[in-house]
């Protein structure tokens, strides 16, 4: 018997298990009326995810929130309320953007301050997911690492050039710090799905609707007709789960519920966790009336293998950038012409100037207004009335990319086309027209740890009894 | 007498988007209005593996492509060219890759079909 069936069968096993999921990120704004709906539904659980890999690798890679902290302090002020007034567990997964052990400690250090302004006894877990590069290292040696498609085989030195390494936790380690007696667990990296499926799965609900309806619920809004509502109530029980918007002017129907697998998932029909394979090819989407959607034949194929995929940062370099605007209509009608001139000049200036080749540096000159986004790519070319050229540096150091873009300064005030008769002036919209950007990250890990258990990877701290 | 521009696979779409699916794929959906527009956009020599690499500059043997007839949906998947954030990518979101999909003239063949459903 696992863990769960047994801590379900200590407890006697409910019929079913409502998670409420108040918004799709922890801090985009949590309306305190779709929180006390949830409440008033008799929500079990209320998950909400801390963060992603969405908006790029230097959250990870430097280990900062991409959130203010204002709007941290805002929803998680509203959700430790709701927690302890009802008495139910409160789940973060992904705390601080990227999860990394600081983003942990960041949101830890805002709850503990809000528990204590507001009187509340609230006992937290934080748990850390962060990897030490010696440790993988071993695992690595050991043949315990595999890659995942588009990526190739790890090398060794990659995991030590990382600034910042995490492991994704499943719904395991959140189960762990509940049975030890946590009320708020905030846990580091952790897939998105992981802390609306932890409660469902320890209260003995079958794995398939669990974690499909973890799925549906970890955007909040978004699986509705309104994706800017507030959040939504997912109720699982031993056949499937029901879904329902938390604004009562919002309804969940069958294609905005089933159409929520597409989103941010390369295949829509399967979903990996450290357990095993979400699988909803056979899954059926019925309204139960005008605003509730069932859901039904999802199933959870579990792994012979357990896993923790992994995620990693390093630094690429360092970036200097630099904006010029142009209107003059000569120019601007031959703009590709100007960007190529522009090419070849810059390049000899500072082959010239710094002593340096393009092996040493490298830049991006994008024409915004004319093809700056989709290249090659897009699909038409109309004349553009005025063009924005953007130019990024980047360098091993700063230094040197600053001084690229400072050699490249007078060619963005002044540069003609080749055969025009005088020199045109363009509009730098700041002065000092260079940004020093500072490092630039990458995503380098796209790998998975083979693991005995599924926590082996994750340390869980729970805080001392105030009152011991 | 200028040619009467040709439809897009937008014009039968309800929304055609894009977006990340982690940081080393993008993914596509079609949202097809009806099933006649379905009928175009899951049309396999219409849309297919070689047609978004040429679009996309990918090879089409990374390409995914998932018909899901009981969405009118087509979604497609595909590994990054451009490595998320890195110094030659411009759309850190993949949010409006959509574009070069959205706009692919559909064929007067299928035009035709969808004219007589």
């Amino acid at each position: 018997m696992s863990e769960d069936a047994q801590f379900a069968a200590d407890v006697r096993l409910p019929a079913r298990v409502k998670v409420m999921a108040p918004s799709g990120m922890l801090g985009a704004g949590i309306d305190p009326a779709t929180v006390a709906r949830g409440l008033a539904l008799g929500a079990d659980v209320i998950s909400v995810d801390g963060g992603s890999t969405d908006s790029g690798p230097y959250y990870l890679g430097k280990g900062v929130a991409k959130t203010t902290e204002a709007a941290i302090v805002r929803d998680l002020r509203i959700l430790l309320a709701a927690a302890a007034e009802a008495r139910i567990p409160l789940l973060i997964g992904s705390c601080g953007t990227s999860g990394t052990d600081s983003g942990v400690d960041w949101v830890a250090g805002i709850a503990e301050k809000i528990l204590l302004d507001e009187g509340l006894d609230l006992k937290v877990a934080r748990i850390y997911t962060e990897q030490n590069a010696e440790d993988l290292k071993r695992r690595l040696a050991a043949g315990a690492i595999h890659p995942l498609a588009p990526m190739g085989p790890l090398d060794a030195a990659l995991l030590e050039e990382c600034t910042h390494i995490v492991g994704m936790m499943g719904h395991e380690p959140f189960a762990e710090a509940l049975r030890a007696g946590a009320d708020v667990v905030l846990a580091g990296r952790a897939t998105d799905t992981a802390s609306a499926a932890a409660v469902p799965l320890m209260r003995g609900m079958p794995a398939g609707p669990a974690w499909h309806a973890a799925k549906i619920v970890e955007c909040g809004g978004q699986c509705t007709t309104n994706p800017r509502s507030g959040g939504v109530i997912a109720t699982i029980d031993a056949d499937g789960f029901e879904i329902e918007p938390l604004d009562p002017g919002t309804a969940c129907t069958p294609i905005s519920v089933a159409a929520h697998m597409l989103y941010e998932t390369a295949d829509p029909f399967s979903m990996r966790e450290p357990a095993g394979t979400l699988d909803v090819t056979g899954a059926t989407y019925e309204p139960v009336d005008d605003r509730r959607v069932r859901v039904e034949g999802s199933r959870f194929l579990p792994a012979d293998q357990l896993t923790v995929k992994l995620e990693g940062a390093r630094i690429s370099g360092y970036e200097t950038m630099s904006f010029v605007g142009i209107r003059d209509p000569e120019v601007v009608a031959r703009i590709d012409e100007w960007s190529a001139f522009m090419d070849q000049v810059l390049t000899d200036r500072v082959r010239q100037t710094l002593g340096i080749t393009r092996e040493q540096y490298d830049y991006d000159l994008r024409l915004y207004g004319h093809d700056a986004i989709l290249g090659a790519a897009d699909p038409e070319r109309r004349p553009a009335r005025e063009v924005g050229v953007m130019l990024l540096v980047n360098a091993a150091d700063q230094a040197t990319a600053t001084a690229v873009a400072k050699v490249a300064n007078p060619l963005m005030l002044h540069l003609p086309l080749p055969d025009m008769a005088y020199l045109p002036s363009f509009a730098f919209p700041t002065s000092p027209a260079e940004v020093e950007r500072g490092a630039k990250y990458e995503f380098v890990l796209n790998h998975v740890v083979d693991v005995d258990t599924e926590s082996e990877l994750f340390r869980i701290h729970l805080e001392e009894d105030a009152h011991a | 007498m200028p040619e009467t521009p040709r439809p897009r696979l937008a014009d039968y779409a309800l929304e055609v988007r894009s977006k990340n699916a982690g940081p080393f794929w993008v993914t596509l959906e079609t949202f097809m209005r009806d099933e006649a527009g379905y009928r175009i956009a899951s049309d396999a020599a219409f849309l297919n593996e070689e047609v978004i690499g040429r679009l996309y500059g990918v090879p089409a043997g990374d390409v995914q492509i998932f018909r899901i007839p009981s969405l009118n949906v087509v979604k497609i998947s595909f590994p990054r060219p451009v490595s998320q954030a890195s110094l030659h990518d411009r759309d850190v979101h993949a949010g409006q890759h959509h574009v070069p999909l959205a706009l692919l003239e559909v064929p007067d063949r299928l035009r035709a079909e969808a004219a007589r459903a």
